[in-house]
């Protein structure tokens, strides 16, 4: 058998023939082919009364990537219920990155679910935040010594706000929204820059411990 | 004695029977003659589910233990067949694969070669990854992984990490000067 060049190649990520509607056969690199190979390049961050009115608007529509990373996402559905209801504070649930601003970590992030979190956060149309929730992804919490979960969560990803405890409860979490909408207002949630202008040292970081990375540098 | 010790002792020289309670108990077979006990238990005996297959590493004594656990819902009985395994210093203990007898043995089966590096040679997809994405090292669940230096190296531990004994902690915490203050009280409130 021929031996694989990438033996972490998913399959339907393969170099393979495809024939066109007109019947001419045509090569297909889906690495290459069906995603962008451009660099990421920072936004523009305006200034004046305008750019504090996007602020506010930014601020007080949070929309939150429904993506339970760990044991944390069981303070979500209480949050969204009526008991505690952010939706009173312009937070709510969005079902895909594309949509999405803010991406809760919510606790212990396993290797295997980092890779899915860094696929989703680079869909994730700028201005973005990260909220970090737990203990875990601060220091590693209970989880410090498993060979599986990551440590700090800043070394692959920018965070906004950390939200320490294990578990922090919803009242927490609401607080940590408000830290992060005053970030915002002040001007000071353009973390999204900061991970495209230090990219190579995130990316550094991330194939470290991602050793079968077969997805695309930068997934737009 | 529950259905079927009987012909496991007599037939397939199965020896150390531990019951641990009425409808439940572990036995342990010779690894040539596991998979046919198996057989008997699941054809024969009523053994029909296979609740799952787990393994121990014994690093001290150079054995790595396969459990299969069997389940008969008639009787509403288990067995747990023990196999004990030469354990090889790298991995790499082989064993016949049973999932011609259940089709999900094959998922237990790959899970054990990846967390304990217990081969089953011909059970299909066993090599595929399966909890762990692209993993270059010994199978984590050997004793002799060691975990803590493992995510030292790999990832970046942040500083200050501290470990305090709780009574001794919350004494200091509250009567800094007196830490022994409470416990003294205590004493004293027990003895008056």
């Amino acid at each position: 058998m021929e031996e694989k060049k990438d033996k972490f190649l998913a399959p339907e990520n393969e170099v393979r023939q495809v024939s066109a509607p007109d019947g001419s056969i045509i090569e297909v690199d889906p690495l290459k082919d069906y995603f962008s190979q451009e660099k990421p390049e920072p936004y523009k961050v305006g200034s004046g009364p305008v750019e504090n009115f996007l602020n506010w608007a930014r601020a007080e529509s949070l929309w939150v990537l429904g993506f339970g990373t760990g044991c944390g996402s069981i303070e979500i559905p209480p949050l969204v219920t009526p008991r505690f209801d952010m939706y009173r504070f312009g937070v709510q649930m969005r079902a895909t990155p594309r949509q999405s601003n803010v991406f809760i970590i919510s606790g212990y992030l396993a290797i295997k679910t980092l890779k899915r979190a860094i696929r989703a956060y680079e869909q994730m149309p700028s201005p973005k935040y990260i909220v970090a929730l737990g203990s875990c992804t601060i220091n590693g919490g209970m989880y410090y010594d498993s060979y599986n979960t990551i440590n700090r969560l800043d070394q692959y990803l920018p965070v906004d706000a950390y939200i320490a405890g294990c578990m922090p409860r919803p009242e927490a979490l609401l607080a940590g929204f408000a830290e992060l909408k005053k970030l915002i207002k002040a001007g000071k949630g353009h973390k999204a820059n900061e991970y495209v202008e230090n990219l190579e040292w995130y990316k550094t970081n991330q194939k470290k411990i991602i050793k079968d990375w077969n997805m695309p540098d930068y997934n737009w | 004695m529950q259905k079927g010790i009987n012909n496991l002792i007599e037939k397939f020289g199965a020896s150390d029977l531990v019951e641990r309670r009425s409808g439940l108990s572990f036995i342990t077979v010779d690894q040539t003659k596991a998979v046919a006990a198996i057989t008997h238990l699941k054809d024969i005996d009523g053994y029909t589910v296979l609740s799952f297959i787990t393994a121990a590493d014994w690093i001290e004594d150079g054995k790595m233990q396969l459990t299969y656990m069997l389940n008969n819902p008639a009787e509403v009985a288990e067995i747990a067949i023990r196999v004990m395994l030469e354990r090889k210093k790298e991995a790499g203990e082989s064993m016949e694969t049973i999932h011609h007898l259940w089709p999900n043995a094959k998922k237990w089966q790959q899970e054990l070669k990846e967390m304990y590096g217990v081969d089953f040679p011909t059970s299909p997809g066993v090599n595929d990854s399966f909890i762990l994405e692209g993993w270059d090292d010994m199978p984590p669940n050997r004793r002799d992984f060691d975990t803590k230096q493992y995510a030292e190296d790999t990832f970046f531990p942040r500083g200050g990490r501290v470990t305090h004994d709780p009574a001794t902690y919350m004494r200091e915490q509250l009567d800094p000067k007196d830490p022994q203050y409470y416990t003294k009280k205590k004493k004293k409130d027990i003895n008056s």
